[in-house]
C-alpha cells in the first residue's frame, strides 16, 4: 500500500504563482482524474511531483510512501515508484529505445546492488517483446532513437511502454489520450488498467475528455482552475463537465480566478 | 640541442637496413625540413594553434624503437576485434612489430598487410611507387618533411585488382618512448575492397611526447575502402599529422577519425575526389578535456565533376580544452554537378571550453550543390530530466546523452568491440 499525499502545495515560476495550494491523496489501486482548462496548472503539478528542476515548490508538502518526495532527485522519485507519462515527452537523439529501457531497468537494479551486472540480453529481449506486443508497438521501434521523429501517438504509446517496464506504484498520465486514435487509446488504457489490477498501481489521469475515463474508470474526479482544485467528486463530475464545459465552474469560482 | 640531424637520418636508415632509395628519400625530405621554418601563428593554417609551450628540442627521432619490448601493455591491444572476423592483426610497439598475423584466405588473395619496414624490404616496387608520391607530399609543411626524414613504423595495406579483402584488417601502434613517426599507406587497386582499423595509442607520462604521423589512403577506380583512424594517446603527446585520401572513378572512401588523447593535435586531413563518380565521406569524433587543444584542418577537393563529399565532425569539450575545426570544400573550374557537404557540431560540457568552427567554400564551378552547417550546443536539460525521470541517475543520464551525441557517427565504425572501447573512453573522460 503506497500513497501519494500532496498537502497545500504552492509552486511559482519566476514570481508568477502557478499552483496555489494543492491537496490530493492518491492511494494504491485508486484512479483519480484531474481535469481543468488549459493553463490551469495540471502539467505544472505533474512536473513538480516528478522533480523537474524548473518547478521549485515554495510551500507545502508531498509525501510518497511515507517519504518526503520533494527532497528527492527525479531519479530517486522514479525508483521509489512514481511515474509520469509526459504530455510532451522529450526526444533523446542517439539513444535507442532499447538501450534506454535497458538502462531504466539496470539503474533500478544497481540502486539496490551496485555490483549488479544488469539484466541479461536475452531476458531483456523477452521482456521488451512481451511489453511491445501488449501495446501494439512495432518491434523495429526498439532500434530507433528515443522519440526522435515519433508521431504524437507513437510517443504516447512509448510512454506507456516505459510505464509497463518499470511497473510504478503510482502513475501520473498527463494527457496521454491526446494524439491517440480510438484503437490506440483502448490499447494504452487497457495496458494501464492491467498494471492497476495486477500490481495495484494508483493512477492520476490528467485529461480534458471523458473518452479515456470510459476505459480507465475514475474513483475520484478533481477539477483544477487557476492553480487550485476547486471541485472534487465522483465519476459523475466528469460526465457533467463533458456535458456543460467549464463555464459553470468558472462562474462558480470566478472570484478565485480574479484573485 | 635538437637531435633531428642528417646524421640521425643516416643512423635511422642504417639501423633499419634500408635500401639506398629510401635513405635518399629521407635525406631529401630532411633537406626540405631544414629549409622550412617552424610554423607560427602568423601562418594562416596555424593561426589558432600556438606551439610556444612545446619543448621541440627535447623531441628526437625514434631510432632504437625496441627499447620498450618488455613493457607491460594494456590488455586490449592483443584483442581481436571479434573472435573470427579479423583477417589481419598487427601490433607494433615504438615502430617494432610485436605481434603479427594474416589469415590464409587473405594471403591467398594476394593481400599485403604488414609493417611499413617489412614493406620497404619485401615490396620495394610498390612502396617506391606509392610512398609519399600520390598522397601526402614531403613539401606540404615542416612536419610532413620531418616525417619523410624520420618516419618509423606504421602499416602497409595493399589489395590487388578486383579483390575483395576476405576479412577486415586491424593494426595497433602503441607508443612507449614518447616519440612516434607512424606511416600508414593503403593502396586499393581498381575494383578492390577493404576495411581497415588503424589505432594509435600510448599511456601517459610527465614528459612531453611527440607523434608525427602520415596517413595515405589511395583508392583506385571502382574500389571501396572503409578506414578508421583511432587515436588515443596520453595527454602528454603533441601530435602533428598529414593525412590524405584520394579516390578514383566511381571509387568510395568512408573515412572515420576518432581523437581522444594528446595535449595538442594539429592534423591536416584532405579528401581528393579525382574522377567522376568519386565518393568520399569523412566522419570525425573527438572529446577533449583538461587543457587539450585539437586543431583539425579538413579539405574536400572536388577535382572532377559528378563527385560527392560528405563531412560531419562532432566534438564534445570539457574543462579548459579547445578545439578548432576549419573545413574547406573546393571545386575546380569545370567540376560541375558536384555535391559537397560539411558540418561541425560541438557539445560544450563546460563554459570554460572553447570551440571554433570555421567552414569554407571555394567553388569555381556554377552547377554545384555545396552546403555547410555548424552548431555549438549544450546538454539539453529536458533530455537529462527525461532520462532521470525514469530512474536513471544524473551521471548516467549525462553519459547517455553524450554517447547519444556521438552515436550516429559511432555507427560508422564497423566493429562493436572498438565502438564499445571508444564509448568507454568517453565515459571515462566525462567522469575525469
Ligand atoms: N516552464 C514554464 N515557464 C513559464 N511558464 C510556465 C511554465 N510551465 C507552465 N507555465 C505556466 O503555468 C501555467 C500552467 O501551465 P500548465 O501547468 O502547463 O497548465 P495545464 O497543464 O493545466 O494546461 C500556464 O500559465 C503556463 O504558461
Ligand atoms: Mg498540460
Amino acid at each position: 500500500m503506497t500513497a501519494l499525499e500532496v498537502k497545500n502545495l504552492h509552486v511559482s515560476i519566476g514570481d508568477q504563482p502557478i499552483l496555489k495550494g494543492i491537496d490530493l491523496l492518491i492511494k494504491s489501486g485508486e484512479v483519480h482524474a484531474l481535469m481543468g482548462p488549459n493553463g490551469s496548472g495540471k502539467s505544472t503539478l505533474a512536473y513538480t511531483l516528478a522533480g523537474h528542476p524548473a518547478y521549485e515548490p515554495s510551500a507545502g508538502q508531498a509525501i510518497f510512501g511515507g517519504e518526503d518526495l520533494l527532497e528527492m532527485e527525479a531519479d530517486e522519485r522514479s525508483r521509489a515508484g512514481l511515474f509520469l507519462a509526459f504530455q510532451y515527452p522529450a526526444s533523446v537523439p542517439g539513444v535507442t529505445l532499447a538501450k534506454f529501457l535497458r538502462q531504466t531497468i539496470n539503474s533500478r537494479r544497481q540502486a539496490v546492488n551496485p555490483e549488479d551486472k544488469g539484466i541479461s540480453i536475452p531476458a531483456f529481449r523477452r521482456l521488451l517483446k512481451e511489453k511491445m506486443d501488449m501495446l501494439g508497438i512495432d518491434h523495429k521501434f526498439a532500434g530507433r532513437y528515443l522519440n526522435e521523429g515519433f508521431s504524437g501517438g507513437e510517443k504516447k504509446r512509448v510512454e506507456i511502454l516505459q510505464m509497463a517496464t518499470v511497473e510504478p506504484k503510482i502513475a501520473i498520465m498527463d494527457e496521454t489520450d491526446s494524439g491517440l486514435d480510438i484503437d490506440a487509446l483502448r490499447i494504452v488504457s487497457e495496458g494501464a488498467m492491467r498494471l492497476k489490477e495486477e500490481l495495484g498501481m494508483g493512477i492520476l489521469v490528467i485529461t480534458h475528455y471523458q473518452r479515456i475515463l470510459n476505459y480507465i474508470n475514475p474513483d475520484y474526479v478533481h477539477i483544477m482552475l487557476n492553480g487550485r482544485i476547486v471541485e472534487s467528486g465522483g465519476p459523475d463530475l466528469a460526465l457533467k463537465l463533458e456535458e456543460r464545459g467549464y463555464d459553470w465552474i468558472r462562474e462558480k469560482h470566478g472570484a478565485l480566478e480574479e484573485a | 640541442m635538437n637531435t633531428f640531424t642528417k646524421e640521425a637520418v643516416q643512423k635511422l636508415s642504417a639501423s633499419l637496413n634500408e635500401p639506398e632509395w629510401m635513405l635518399e628519400f629521407r635525406l631529401k625530405a630532411f633537406e626540405i625540413y631544414e629549409n622550412t621554418p617552424m610554423p607560427t601563428t602568423k601562418d594562416e593554417a596555424w593561426r589558432r594553434t600556438n606551439l610556444r609551450q612545446m619543448k621541440f628540442d627535447e623531441f628526437g627521432p625514434s631510432i632504437n624503437g625496441d627499447a620498450a619490448t618488455d613493457a607491460a601493455l594494456p590488455s586490449f591491444l592483443n584483442q581481436q576485434l571479434t573472435a573470427d572476423e579479423t583477417g589481419g592483426n598487427l601490433l607494433q610497439v615504438d615502430g617494432v612489430t610485436r605481434d603479427y598475423e594474416l589469415s590464409e584466405a587473405l594471403q591467398a588473395q594476394g593481400v599485403i598487410f604488414c609493417d611499413m619496414h617489412t614493406a620497404v624490404s619485401q615490396h620495394p616496387d610498390l612502396v617506391q611507387k606509392y610512398f609519399m608520391t600520390e598522397g601526402v607530399s614531403v613539401s606540404e609543411g615542416k612536419f610532413a618533411a620531418l616525417h619523410g626524414a624520420f618516419w618509423r613504423g606504421g602499416t602497409f595495406l595493399y589489395v590487388p585488382k578486383n579483390t575483395k579483402a576476405a576479412a577486415p584488417l586491424h593494426s595497433v601502434l602503441w607508443n612507449e618512448n614518447g616519440r612516434t613517426f607512424t606511416h600508414t599507406l593503403v593502396v586499393l587497386e581498381v575494383g578492390s575492397e577493404a576495411i581497415f582499423m588503424d589505432e594509435y595509442a600510448s599511456g601517459n607520462s610527465d614528459a612531453q611526447g611527440f607523434h608525427n604521423g602520415v596517413v595515405e589512403l589511395l583508392v583506385g577506380d571502382n574500389a571501396n575502402l572503409i578506414y578508421a583512424g583511432l587515436q588515443d594517446f596520453g595527454a602528454n603527446m603533441w601530435q602533428f599529422n598529414h593525412e590524405r585520401g584520394r579516390v578514383g572513378r566511381d571509387g568510395k572512401l568512408d573515412w572515420v577519425t576518432s581523437m581522444m588523447g594528446t595535449r595538442l593535435t594539429k592534423a591536416f586531413q584532405t579528401m581528393e575526389l579525382d574522377q567522376p563518380g568519386s565518393w568520399g565521406r569523412m566522419s570525425g569524433i573527438f572529446f577533449t578535456n583538461g587543457r587539450q587543444h585539437l586543431d583539425l584542418d579538413t579539405q574536400q577537393n572536388h577535382n572532377a565533376g559528378n563527385t560527392v563529399s560528405d563531412l560531419l565532425y562532432k566534438g564534445a569539450l570539457k574543462d579548459r580544452s579547445r578545439t578548432v575545426w576549419q573545413g574547406m570544400i573546393k571545386a575546380l573550374p569545370g567540376s560541375q554537378k558536384i555535391d559537397g557537404f560539411q558540418a561541425n557540431r560541438n557539445l560544450m560540457l563546460d563554459r570554460t571550453a572553447r570551440a571554433d568552427s570555421i567552414p569554407g567554400l571555394e567553388i569555381e564551378a556554377d552547377d554545384v550543390k555545396c552546403t555547410h552547417a555548424s552548431a555549438i550546443g549544450k546538454l539539453d536539460p529536458e533530455e537529462i530530466f527525461y532520462l532521470m525521470s525514469r530512474g536513471i541517475p544524473r551521471n548516467t543520464a549525462v553519459e547517455m546523452s553524450v554517447q547519444g551525441f556521438f552515436d550516429p557517427l559511432m555507427r560508422r565504425i564497423p566493429f562493436e568491440g572498438i565502438r564499445d572501447r571508444i564509448f568507454g573512453r568517453i565515459v571515462e573522460k566525462i567522469n575525469m
